[in-house]
């Protein structure tokens, strides 16, 4: 083993994830035990008594998924410039949320995202189309997570995927069973402080190495600590043109299609029921707004941080294996190598790893996700870091999993069960229906983290687009256009998430053609991932359309507008 | 004194919304995709600065937004008798 090799005398990197993997699932559970809910306000919002700062810290575990911990900073290391899509696109849609939608959905103060539009637009049709969009949206977000998870567990601890998805299920399952909303929201505290010690040490020690600055963020625009003088930027794009990439800086992606792109990104992170719902559990309409600007903040510490790390690998990752013979490669090599993340081909037989552009020529083929789980052993960093990065990982994909499965379970039981099929039945069969259908939609997620169909991973990014495409306008009209009836936002919602399943389907699955289109059929050059902001666009022209040629919304909804404009006297969140 | 006039003070929050989504666009759309070129020629350090806004800008900008709206409208609750 490579840890006997190295670390003669310390603890091996598979016994400090053992260790503390196990520590932060005790405490998770711990706090499971701590925080049962016994009512479904409880469950469904925490009691509605979250402090600003804890719902922050709750929300931005809850949306820093094992795509945000694992993979993003890999993705951006591979595409450079256009990587910003992510960056903003994910951030971005908080300042939507803070200024657009979070106060009044709080003010309004009911429990889930369809209670909002069943009600704002007096009608079940609105309130089921809403139930089925959460529902297609949590489903596809939450199948990931449970990969995720599994994934996590066999890099680092040896055990076979479903065994993994497994041991995640049940943890998901001991706390958002028992505790609801109330045990998420505490264990995803705890989550958040795990993932971001996690994603910080490994980027500040490879920072001080690589630039002699500890902060990551001024790091990747300093210069080398090699007392060459140059640029890391700099150097990184020399690199990649040499090689026959484009520069680091440049990206490849046309203009109008990352602009199509970030705008899909926010539009549908402030469209995420998940998201939106933690909004309902903060006291006042000012805890809403303050909380949606801490959440922001702790995310942006990860998300300004990973394209450092991005930048930091990438440039190891060229000078460690460029040309070099492939019998000296490292220890991590060969191990990541054993697990199919890394395969080299030697094409032109002459003992060395040749790492180009061009695919004809190239030998080696990286895993994105590679560049973050990897990057501490890529540096020589201690055990315990290494281990760190895996407790991190389960932890992002646990909290963001944890949400997910809320909003499912809360769809099934409120807004299904009490709401449409069977409005008398009592609190608490209310909350045993919301805990079996939170065990049921644990799972239908694990069933697709074990069976994985071949378009989830291809399905994923494009939750955002159909969340873009079918709350988004809805709740915003909703708020700002008292006039809007339930003809324009049914109307809007059918019309803008059929569009975004189309476009998907022929554009991303290719099932409506012989062979997957190419990149040239794309409507005005907007890829799948992109295609979110027209679909959004349509169900505004849509809804505003039909609006106008159908009858005013009755007098006590405008009312109802007119009153959650108004920040006092939003009271506790109540089920009417 | 502080006045209830739900009318006033719903107008002074779309202007403040107003104000503070033309920044969110300009530091995101405009600085990071739209003239990312023309400020790459601009050199910060070692940060192009189109790609600087892109990779770092626009998300600290997009805090500063949030954190501001939230002071005015705190004082704004307060002006129209509104906070709690």
């Amino acid at each position: 083993m490579m840890s006997n090799m190295i670390f003669l005398e310390a603890l091996d990197v598979q016994n400090w994830t053992y260790i503390l993997v196990g520590l932060t699932f005790a405490l998770y559970i711990g706090i499971a035990i701590w925080s049962r809910a016994a009512s479904t306000k409880e469950f469904y919002v925490a009691g509605g008594g979250v402090s600003p700062l804890a719902n922050g810290m709750a929300t931005a575990a809850d949306w820093m998924s094992a795509a945000s911990f694992i993979s993003m900073a890999g993705i951006i290391s591979f595409a450079g410039y256009d990587g910003a899509v992510y960056l903003m696109g994910w951030t971005g849609g908080y300042v939507l949320l803070a200024l657009l939608l979070a106060p009044y959905l709080r003010k309004f103060g009911k429990f889930t995202v369809p209670d909002f539009i069943g009600d704002r637009y007096y009608s079940k049709t609105a309130r089921l189309v809403a139930v089925f969009c959460a529902l297609l949206v949590s489903f596809t977000y939450v199948a990931g997570q449970m990969r995720g998870v599994g994934i996590v567990f066999s890099r680092f601890l040896e055990v076979n995927i479903n065994t993994g998805v497994i041991i995640g299920m049940i943890i998901v399952l001991f706390y958002a069973v028992l505790g609801g909303m109330k045990g998420i929201t505490y264990t995803q505290v705890a989550q958040y402080c795990v993932l971001i010690f996690a994603f910080m040490v490994p980027a500040i020690f490879i920072s001080i190495q690589m630039t002699g600055n500890p902060i990551p963020q001024f790091g990747f625009g300093s210069t080398l600590a090699d007392g060459s003088g140059t640029y890391l930027l700099d150097k990184l794009d020399g690199l990649s043109t040499e090689l026959g990439f484009n520069a680091y800086t440049n990206g490849s992606k046309a203009t109008i299609d990352v602009f199509a792109i970030t705008l899909a990104l926010m539009v549908g992170t402030a469209g995420l029921p998940h998201v939106i719902v933690r909004f309902f559990t903060v006291k006042r309409v000012k805890d809403a707004r303050k909380s949606a600007g801490l959440a922001l903040l702790l995310i942006v510490i990860l998300y300004t941080t990973a394209p450092a790390v991005s930048v930091f690998a990438r440039t190891n990752m060229i000078e460690t294996v460029s040309e070099k013979a492939y019998a000296d490669v490292p220890v991590w090599f060969k191990k990541w190598e054993s697990t199919g993340l890394i395969s080299f081909d030697d094409k032109n037989k002459d003992g060395k790893i040749t790492y180009v552009a061009n695919p004809e020529k190239n030998e080696l083929i990286v895993d994105r996700d590679i560049m973050v789980l990897a990057n501490p052993e890529i540096a020589r960093l201690p055990n315990w870091v290494i281990a760190l990065v895996a407790a991190g990982g389960l932890a992002a994909a646990l909290s963001t999993a944890a949400g997910l499965l809320l909003v499912i379970s809360s769809s099934v039981s409120h807004d299904l069960v009490k709401k449409i099929i069977n409005p008398d039945i009592s609190e608490q069969g209310e909350l045993i229906a919301a805990r079996l259908s939170a065990v049921g939609a644990v799972c239908v997620a694990g069933y697709f983290g074990i069976n994985p169909p071949g378009f989830v991973a291809a399905v994923v990014a494009l939750a955002f687009g159909l969340a873009a495409a079918s709350f988004f306008p809805a709740i915003i009209l909703g708020i700002f256009y008292k006039r809007m009836n339930k003809e324009g936002a049914v109307a809007g919602m059918i019309v803008g998430i059929t569009a975004m399943l189309l476009y998907m389907i022929k554009f991303k699955l290719g099932w409506f053609d012989e062979t997957l289109p190419d990149q040239s059929a794309w409507w005005f050059g907007i890829s799948p991932e992109g295609f979110g902001s027209i679909a959004m666009l349509l169900n505004f022209v849509v809804s505003v359309t039909v609006m106008r040629f159908t009858a005013k919304p009755p007098q006590d909804v405008q009312e109802l507008v007119e009153n959650i404009r108004i920040p006092s006297g939003a009271g506790e969140a109540t089920d009417h | 004194m502080t006045k209830k006039d739900p009318k006033a003070y719903w107008k002074a929050n779309i202007r403040y919304v107003l104000i503070l989504l033309v920044i969110w666009f300009s530091v995101s759309y405009g600085a990071g995709i739209i003239f990312k070129e023309e400020l790459d020629s601009i050199k910060i350090g070692g940060f192009k600065l189109g790609f600087w806004f892109a990779q770092q800008g626009s998300m600290y900008v997009f805090v500063i937004l949030i954190f501001v709206y939230v002071r005015l409208m705190n004082k704004l609750d307060k002006t129209y008798g509104y906070d709690e």
